[in-house]
């Protein structure tokens, strides 16, 4: 796939000295869903804004299909939708009017047409004729996204689009999302839910303290960091970890009745088949034995926790 | 040049025009009529004439200036300020739209309703005052010109302003102390030679008698005078928001 977005040494240091972006590049493949992690201040939506116009970077150079964002900013911006953070609308608007006045405002002639169908891809066409400050929040959320795509943008901006949705909206909106990834849309979200970005992203990346740690396909970062943890669930408690079974640096839980053993899956030796015969030869008997792979959640939190710490 | 987003803030500001009629045009027109009531008509029918024109009609230009440059004020610093405000900025400055167009939409749209309240408040005076228009060309023109540069005035107000107390500060302590002492109610050659020379430093006298020149052909100050003050206000308008938008001044980060 080619790059439709792409982040040369993006920097942006405000006037007091802070360094919110440090020479970020980015490459933001066409189609794909791309995850943007980080902590609370790490520049996510720094980088979204300077990309998209909000916040004037220090220094660098973004292009949106090839067009400079600030020497071609009409066409770079045209080609972008942006859904903000925050629930940014006009209260005494009606919905049909404020997705109106976004496609107009980004030069597209009026099309109720277009704009039907992506009220009816939304559930909102039946609030059409509602003012904004009588929807619940999960579908101001929603006005937000039909907004953002009320111009037909190639790339769309997701900044934390589920932040205070309940669940079962949140699983709508994943669905919305995946529809418009379908639909070709190259879609770039921040989130703090990692099970969202797990459930969606076809690559995270992982910013912190202004600075890109990775960007990586998910199921490659997945088997290349991920840990896998093997539980032995024992049919009588132990009080401590036999000496013969030190080796292996296993942790004891659940009251002496659990072995957790941390391997490397991509490891040539694994070590399980050995384990299993040492704790046959220990005179261990074994109840259950239940594996589990590191979510991306943990991975995250190690990745932060070392760049914190180095 | 991106005149579908000028047309979509346009359109968007005058609906809110009409969301809220009361406020935007019945106000405003209520108020100036009883101006006319208290000033023109009842203490007026005691004040002789002045410059050869009855005090009730002599007012009407000054009570139209009066009305048309606060709203032109209030009507743009809205327009721009409350999208800050509750925070939809974000979108105007992601449009692929340039500083012109941006400005051109909500000055535009503040700039109509200022013209149309001064004109609906001009159609009222007739209800209380004989009034005839000598150069009802120029007193269009100078009416247009002013909506236009007070509501660029307003625009860098509402842009300017962190709150909603600034928001109120300019055009109530400054604009309307101006328009009072800028011949909206008398003549500057009523006052001492002293006050007479003062006045000549505010702006608002130009305006002012360059639009009462219009309506009866008497002016404090030569008519080409006022045309350059109002021109001159405009540009020095245009070159401030042109600064604004390069830099990004209390809009960008």
């Amino acid at each position: 796939m080619s790059a439709i977005l792409t982040v040369d040494r993006l920097t942006k240091t405000y006037a007091g000295g802070f360094t919110a972006l440090d020479a970020v590049s980015l490459e933001i493949r066409e189609g794909e869903i791309l995850a943007l992690l980080g902590p609370n201040g790490a520049g996510k939506t720094t980088l979204i804004s300077a990309i998209c116009g909000i916040v004037q970077p220090t220094s660098g150079r973004v292009t949106v299909g090839g067009h400079d964002t600030v020497t071609a900013y009409r066409s770079a911006r045209a080609l972008i939708g942006l859904v903000p953070q925050e629930i940014n609308l006009e209260p005494f608007e009606k919905v049909i009017n404020t997705v109106r006045f976004s496609r107009g405002l980004f030069g597209k002639p009026r099309d109720d047409a277009f704009l039907e169908r992506i009220l009816r891809q939304l559930s909102l066409w039946d609030k059409r004729d509602q003012p904004i400050r009588s929807l619940s929040g999960g579908m101001k959320r929603r006005v937000l996204i039909a907004k953002a795509l009320s111009h037909e943008p190639r790339v769309l901006f997701l900044d934390e689009p589920t932040a205070g949705v309940d669940v079962e909206l949140r699983r709508d909106m994943w669905e919305v999302v995946r529809q418009l990834k379908e639909d070709g849309v190259t879609i770039i979200l921040t989130t703090h839910y990692l099970e969202e970005a797990e459930a969606m992203a076809d690559r995270i990346g992982v910013i912190t303290r202004g600075r890109i740690l990775l960007v990586e396909d998910k199921d490659a970062l997945m088997r290349r960091m991920g840990r896998k943890e093997m539980r032995i669930e024992l049919k009588e408690p132990v009080t401590r970890v036999p000496q013969a079974l030190e080796p292996f640096g296993l942790t004891l839980e659940g009251e002496g009745r659990r072995l957790v053993y941390a391997y490397d899956r991509q490891a040539n030796r694994t070590g399980i088949v050995r384990l299993l015969t040492a704790l046959q030869e220990a005179g261990l008997t074994v109840a259950d034995v239940e594996t589990k792979q590191s979510s991306l959640e943990e991975i995250f939190v190690g990745l932060v926790k070392e760049e914190v710490t180095p | 040049m991106n005149l579908t987003a000028v047309a979509a803030i346009y359109r968007f500001e005058m609906a809110r025009t009409f969301r809220t009629l009361a406020q935007s045009v019945v106000s405003p027109v209520l108020s100036t009529s009883l101006y006319f009531v208290v000033f023109g008509t009842a203490i007026g029918s005691r004040i002789d004439e002045v410059e050869g024109v009855s005090y009730g009609a002599f007012i009407v230009p000054g009570l139209i200036m009066l009305t048309v440059l606060t709203q032109s004020i209030s009507n743009a610093s809205f327009g721009i300020y409350f999208p800050k405000f509750i925070g939809t900025v974000y979108e105007l400055l992601s449009a692929p739209a340039s500083f012109l167009e941006i400005t051109a939409g909500y000055v535009l749209a503040a700039a109509t309703k200022a013209l149309a309240i001064g004109l609906i408040i001009l159609g009222t005076a007739f209800f209380f005052v004989d009034l005839t228009i000598l150069h009802p060309g120029w007193m269009i023109a100078f009416l247009v010109l002013t909506c236009l540069s007070f509501s660029l005035l307003g625009f860098i107000i509402g842009i300017w302003a962190k709150n909603f107390e600034q928001l109120q500060l300019v055009p109530l302590l400054v604009v309307t102390p101006l328009v009072f002492l800028g011949g909206a109610f008398y003549s500057v050659s009523m006052l001492p030679p002293a006050w007479q020379a003062i006045s000549l430093f505010n702006p608002v006298v130009y305006l002012v008698s360059g639009f009462r020149w219009s309506f009866f052909g008497v002016a404090d100050v030569a008519v080409g005078w006022s045309i350059m003050a109002i021109a001159g206000f405009l540009l020095a308008c245009l070159v401030a928001i042109a600064w604004i938008f390069r830099t990004g001044w209390r809009l960008r980060a």
